[in-house]
């Protein structure tokens, strides 16, 4: 198999005496989708914090593109390529969507913004998610559909030239349709090369995109699965922690 | 990979966004600018029914206002009159002005006024009691106005105390410092000519035609220097003839005012005529502004973090930097404002700018700038300062007490928040965030 974009090793994290994240091993590769799936407070978030270098991890490794890295600021993770989409998505409803995707990153042409360069590559991006739902990319945020809202997270990243993209549950508040066309564009940003990790509660989103699933169950990675290989039942059994690869850490037990 | 001709000046070394640009040349979203005129109309119209409605109520509203009054009284619409009216609202025009820079971020600064009012005690304090040339002294008054937004945007973006509650306590405190410099004993003359000639004197005939010749110059040369710049990028460009109505229309309407001023208004025999000095000042500091606003990063950083400072930060902009430096406009443009009510009054006194605050917070909301942040712009706090003006002018003409006047200008700053507040609505201003 191909080397992963990103592993982890044995990564720990503890608030006060609460071990969140016992010793948590990943491995994230390009071009394919990776589902990170557990319970309510199974340590999904706190493990990916640490890669967005929101919270830095107490102990373990990182490696990106087979090299060791620290991620301890935002800064560093979007310096190495690595782009979150949080939940709320954070995007300015009063911008449109050219001047969302660009923001913080603006082309500037002597020392005016260069309107009609990203103008040009924000519809390019969009195009090439193909991408045809809104009317246009001038269009503001707050006249957007919740799909068309996480559509424009997603293009942000990859506009940013992502080669990581995390997706913290894309499709929680999203109806059917709008699901259906969130989930395609996921597939389509990884079959462009991207390595992408996708946070979700639900199964159905998971097994339909992701070739990858890894569970967390109470801070320990119990199960990193092919999903060709895998099951539904399977998957809840790993989540609900009544099926197990990994020995559960001491600790949660004491 | 890519066989894209020419013009890609960004480096497009991801995958993904190769492809992108690839994709670009079969695959496109419309920008908005494609279409006939009769698009651009429609769309505009939508957009407009979407709640994104800009400065058209004002605009509305100014036209009906002009209409009312024309048709309620022939002194309204007089070369003399519409003189007043330009002077009268010199100073409520920049004050509203520079309170957008903090509205835009959902901000308020309560001591703007009497920042102008203080700058401009320290001025006359310079000026007469020590031989310092008025434009040193004028720069020291400059200084001192912006220091004070930096005292205040620093205790709100890094203290975190809410600007209503540190600018009351300015305002209280300032008008303290002002009576304590000046003294209540009345008010001190201004001894400087030029400061006076601002709202008092008019600039020679061809100077009004000069300035009028450059408007529109740059209206014509900003609108043909954004097309020629997308046509290199290779996008469409709205059809020229809108460009045409717009610099036409400026080049009409002003040239209408222009004259009209260049005409004698005198009422004895020396001759007044020309474009109040105070005009072309106004006019600059707006361009200067808006440009700042539309077209710079600064600009379009200080909307973000007025439509969501969250987003803001995370999109790695310097939240309090611009919380800063938005307070620190604030308070140089109401040193400007308190610059042209000494120069209106000839004089400075201690109470200087303590009511035309809140005034310059209703003209701008009249005008359309959101109090909810993120929204609205310069031009739009002038032309609702300019209402707010007409109503006093053209109530005042009609023989109607101040009570009315008051009375209107509150129903129509009532009026304008509703207007504001169900347009938002209209605009969905629903989010996955807030849902
Ligand atoms: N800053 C913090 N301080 C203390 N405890 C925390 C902190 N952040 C998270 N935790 C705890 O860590 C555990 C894991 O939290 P985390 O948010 O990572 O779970 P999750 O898998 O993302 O859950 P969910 O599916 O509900 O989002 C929880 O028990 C939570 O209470
Ligand atoms: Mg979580």
């Amino acid at each position: 198999m191909a080397n992963p974009t990103i592993e982890l090793k044995g990564i720990r994290k503890s608030f006060g005496p609460v071990d969140v994240l016992k010793g948590v091993d990943m491995q994230v590769f390009a071009g394919k989708v990776s589902a990170l799936v557990g319970d309510n407070g199974a340590g999904k978030s706190t493990l990916i914090k640490g890669l967005s270098g929101a919270q830095p991890y107490d102990a373990g490794e990182v490696f990106f593109d087979g090299s060791p890295v620290a991620i301890n600021s935002p800064k560093d993770a979007s310096a190495l390529g690595i782009e979150v989409v949080y939940q709320d998505l954070a995007l300015c409803e009063n911008l449109d969507i050219v001047q969302n995707m660009f923001l913080g990153r603006e082309e500037v042409h002597q020392g005016m913004l260069n309107q009609a360069e990203m103008e040009k590559h924000a519809a390019a991006t969009l195009g090439s998610l193909s991408v045809r739902t809104m009317k246009s990319v001038r269009q503001k945020v707050s006249s957007l559909s919740g799909g068309q809202r996480q559509t424009v997270a997603i293009a942000r990243a990859v506009l940013q030239k992502a080669k990581v993209v995390i997706l913290d549950e894309p499709t929680a508040a999203l109806g059917v349709a709008q699901t259906e066309q969130v989930l395609n564009l996921v597939r389509r940003l990884a079959d462009s090369g991207v390595a992408v990790i996708i946070i979700s509660h639900n199964l159905a989103d998971v097994f339909q995109v992701c070739d990858y699933i890894n569970v967390l169950y109470l801070g320990t990675m119990t199960a990193q699965l092919e999903t060709a290989k895998t099951n539904h039942p399977d998957v809840v059994a790993y989540i609900t922690g009544t099926k197990s690869d990994t020995k559960i850490a001491e600790e949660s037990v004491a | 990979m890519s066989t894209e001709p020419g013009h890609s000046s960004n480096p497009s070394t991801n995958t993904a966004a190769a492809t992108a640009t690839a994709a670009a040349q079969h695959t496109s979203i419309p920008t908005g600018h494609e279409g006939s005129v009769r698009d651009q109309f429609d769309a505009y119209l939508q957009r407009v029914r979407g709640g994104e409605m800009g400065m058209l109520p004002a605009l509305a509203a100014l036209v009906i206002i002009t209409l009312v009054f024309w048709i309620a009284t022939p002194f309204f619409i007089t070369k003399l009159n519409i003189a007043n009216l330009l002077t009268q609202t010199g100073a409520l025009m920049m004050l509203a002005m520079a309170l957008t820079f903090v509205i835009l971020l959902a901000e308020i600064d309560l001591s703007a006024g009497v920042t102008g009012g203080l700058s401009m005690a320290i001025f006359i304090l310079l000026t007469n009691k020590s031989s310092l040339p008025w434009v040193v002294a004028l720069l020291v008054a400059l200084v001192c106005a912006a220091s004070i937004g930096l005292f205040i945007g620093f205790f709100v973006a890094k203290v975190g105390i809410p600007s209503f509650v540190i600018t009351l306590g300015l305002f209280l405190g300032l008008q303290g410092l002002n009576l304590v410099l000046l003294g209540n004993a009345g008010a001190y003359r201004i001894q400087t000519p030029a400061i006076v000639a601002i709202m008092n004197k008019s600039m020679p005939v061809w100077a009004g035609w000069l300035m009028l010749l450059i408007m529109v110059g740059l209206s014509l040369g900003t609108g043909m220097y954004d097309r020629a710049r997308r046509a290199a990028a290779g996008m469409a460009v709205r059809p020229m003839s809108l460009l045409w109505a717009r610099v036409g229309a400026l080049a009409i309407g002003g040239g209408l005012i222009v004259w009209l001023l260049s005409l004698n208004r005198s009422t004895s025999s020396v001759e007044i005529k020309g474009v109040p000095i105070v005009v072309p000042l106004a006019l600059t500091v707006m361009w200067v502004g808006t440009m700042m606003l539309d077209r710079t990063r600064f600009g379009l950083h200080l909307y973000a973090v007025g439509g969501n400072p969250e987003a803001a930060r995370r999109a790695g902009i310097n939240v309090a930097r611009i919380r800063i430096a938005a307070f620190m406009i604030c308070s140089s443009l109401a040193c400007l404002s308190g610059l042209f009510s000494a120069s209106q009054t000839g004089t400075v006194e201690s109470s200087a700018g303590r009511d035309i605050v809140l005034s310059g917070v209703a003209a701008a909301v009249v005008g359309g700038v959101s109090l909810f942040g993120g929204r609205g712009r310069l031009v739009q706090a002038a032309i609702g300062a300019l209402l707010i003006s007409m109503i006093t002018n053209g109530l005042g003409l009609l023989g109607q007490s101040a009570g009315i006047t008051l009375l209107v200008t509150g129903g129509v700053l009532i009026l304008a928040a509703t207007v504001d507040a169900l347009s938002r609505r209209r605009s969905g201003s629903t989010s996955l965030a807030r849902g």
